[in-house]
């Protein structure tokens, strides 16, 4: 490929063979993924429109954003996205400060954790938060065993409270990755010269460190957000019945009320959240790494 | 440096480990602790068994262990195929094609898992292609959410790539394909490995389009869990994730151990 251009650049090799032009390699790829995926996508959304009764209407449509569950799960994942992400962010930019800017023996071995974190599945988070805070967990135990009282106060995690801690444990890696590389990039020598100017180590964060990070933050924060709007495995291992997401209203109109309609106009709406907020996180990204 | 002195940087370092060790340390030392327990009713577990091991290395769950082994490895494998090949086509158009494919390929990570598999299963519900109810649904909705995982990581290495070493096989007189196959792929390796370990490990740990899928006879490791810790044996549910963990970190180990000795090449 390259050598056509270079050949006929240098003038060794005029055009002797006839080229296949290059978007035809592009072609196989793109036709698979268009069998596998973009067609299938193409079906949910003419599903969406189709009614069980037969034709084709938007009355789906009307009937979701009729109902309560759907309001309140869009709600519910909103505003835990949200949330989760805002929490991601100020704990991944504290920790991913105390790493790069006051090291200590042993940060080298928190980074590659944070890799291997990075690479297990979310729901184990969840599994785990129900041995700590679960009503028979480490918490409770913890607190019946000192004061004796029959229960624990640690109720909250089949709330969105614990969905909420699930997401923020589990997605602050995402954030901290990104930022621990931009922080890289700053000279230290900018830090001491603040400081030996008389700047306090809160004043260089504002003034020195943020306006950097900036960039990298907005990008990990618009990933996190996509994540946690998309997020499944946590809210189903919660096994709450008052926390319904989209992706949980997604499944369970599919697979437990075998209501495909209504299961597709869910999935429209989420997926068209979801691919907006991503397409902000690649400009916000692109414009990150100039 | 930020902090200069002493008692600062202690400071620091402590509210560090107090946030880092409770949220991210404390939940993997968990799961591994409650998988030896025969019981946890207090602050900490009680009783020390390796029951729950026995259960989870044999009869249904060994049989999800090979399920989510073939699964993730046959997923990884067509997702660097496609991914790959989507990758150089890519690098090799202009930047208006380029970008198009881009958009293409990094659908997927955009669009929820959980419509992933439902979109897989409308479509392949029906003649002409009818996998539901076959393992062939469940590799095939891997492939698709981890071909994006292999297509982003293979063009980024493909960015990083020096033109010049091609460029000069290329004026020496190779053919594309002899540029393709003995100087762009094997200096590709290191970051083809890479992407091989990635997808497996997501594709590992792949729950929600699984759910929406998976058929009675075709249970991966992550349905298990669910499906193990929902009845309330949830001691041998952690003992499952642990085999996973473990199964994850072991071949991300086997991999990289491939890609230090592939970037001595």
């Amino acid at each position: 490929m390259a050598s056509a251009t270079l050949g006929a650049r240098a003038g060794v090799r005029v055009k002797s063979r006839t080229e296949i032009p290059r978007w035809v390699w592009a072609l196989p790829p793109v036709a698979v993924l268009g069998l596998v995926f973009l067609y299938p996508l193409a079906l949910v959304v003419q599903q969406s429109v189709t009614p069980d009764t037969g034709g084709t209407s938007l009355q789906p449509y009307a009937d979701v954003f009729a109902s309560s569950a759907f309001r309140e799960a869009l709600g519910t994942t909103v505003w835990l996205a949200v949330g989760a992400t805002v929490g991601c962010l100020v704990l991944g930019f504290a920790l991913a400060l105390v790493i790069a800017f006051v090291p200590f023996p042993g940060g080298k071995a928190v980074a590659k954790f944070i890799d291997v974190f990075l690479s297990f599945p979310s729901f184990l988070i969840t599994l785990a938060l129900l041995f700590v805070y679960g009503s028979v967990g480490m918490a409770n135990g913890l607190w019946t065993d000192v004061t004796g009282a029959a229960t624990g106060p640690f109720q909250f995690l089949a709330t969105p409270w614990g969905v909420l801690l699930a997401e923020i444990t589990y997605f602050t890696p995402f954030v901290m990755r990104p930022l621990l590389a931009a922080f890289s990039q700053i000279e230290t020598a900018q830090l001491e010269v603040a400081s030996s100017l008389g700047a306090r180590p809160a004043r260089i964060v504002r003034q020195v460190i943020l306006p950097e990070a900036l960039p990298a933050l907005a990008a990990g924060g618009s990933l996190v957000l996509v994540m946690c709007l998309n997020e499944f495995g946590i809210v189903l291992f919660t096994g709450a019945k008052g926390v319904t997401t989209l992706p949980m209203l997604v499944y369970g109109k599919a697979i437990l009320e075998s209501d495909y309609p209504g299961a597709c106009v869910v999935a429209v709406v989420n997926v068209l959240i979801s691919v907006g907020l991503y397409g902000v996180y690649k400009v916000v990204s692109r414009r990150a790494r100039a | 440096m930020l902090v200069h002195s002493r008692k600062g940087k202690w400071a620091a370092w402590v509210a560090f480990l107090v946030l880092f060790l409770p949220l991210f340390a404390l939940p993997l030392l968990v799961i591994v602790a409650a998988s030896f327990a025969t019981s946890w009713s207090s602050a900490f577990p009680t009783g020390f068994t390796g029951g729950h091991y026995r259960a989870a290395t044999s009869g249904a769950s060994l049989q999800a262990l090979t399920t989510s082994l073939v699964t993730a490895v046959s997923a990884s494998v067509l997702a660097l195929l496609i991914g790959t090949w989507a990758a150089l086509a890519a690098a090799a158009l202009k930047k208006g094609g380029r970008r198009v494919l881009d958009a293409l390929f990094m659908l997927p990570v955009a669009v929820p898992s959980v419509v992933v598999g439902l979109a897989v299963l409308v479509a392949f519900s029906k003649p002409p292609v009818l996998l539901n109810g076959t393992r062939w649904i469940v590799i095939l909705a891997h492939t698709i959410l981890v071909t994006a995982f292999a297509y982003q990581s293979v063009s980024a290495a493909i960015v990083r790539l020096d033109p010049a070493y091609e460029q000069a096989a290329a004026s020496l007189g190779a053919r594309p394909s002899y540029v393709l196959w003995k100087v762009k792929l094997p200096l590709l390796l290191p970051s083809l490995n890479a992407a091989a370990g990635l997808c497996f490990a997501l594709s590992m740990g792949e729950l929600s389009a699984t759910m929406m899928l998976y058929p009675p006879d075709w249970l991966p490791l992550p349905v298990q869990i669910y499906s193990t810790t929902d009845r309330g044996s949830l001691f041998t549910g952690s003992a499952i994730s642990v085999v996973l963990m473990a199964t994850t970190l072991l071949v991300l180990l086997l991999v990289s151990r491939i890609r230090t000795k592939a970037s001595y090449r």
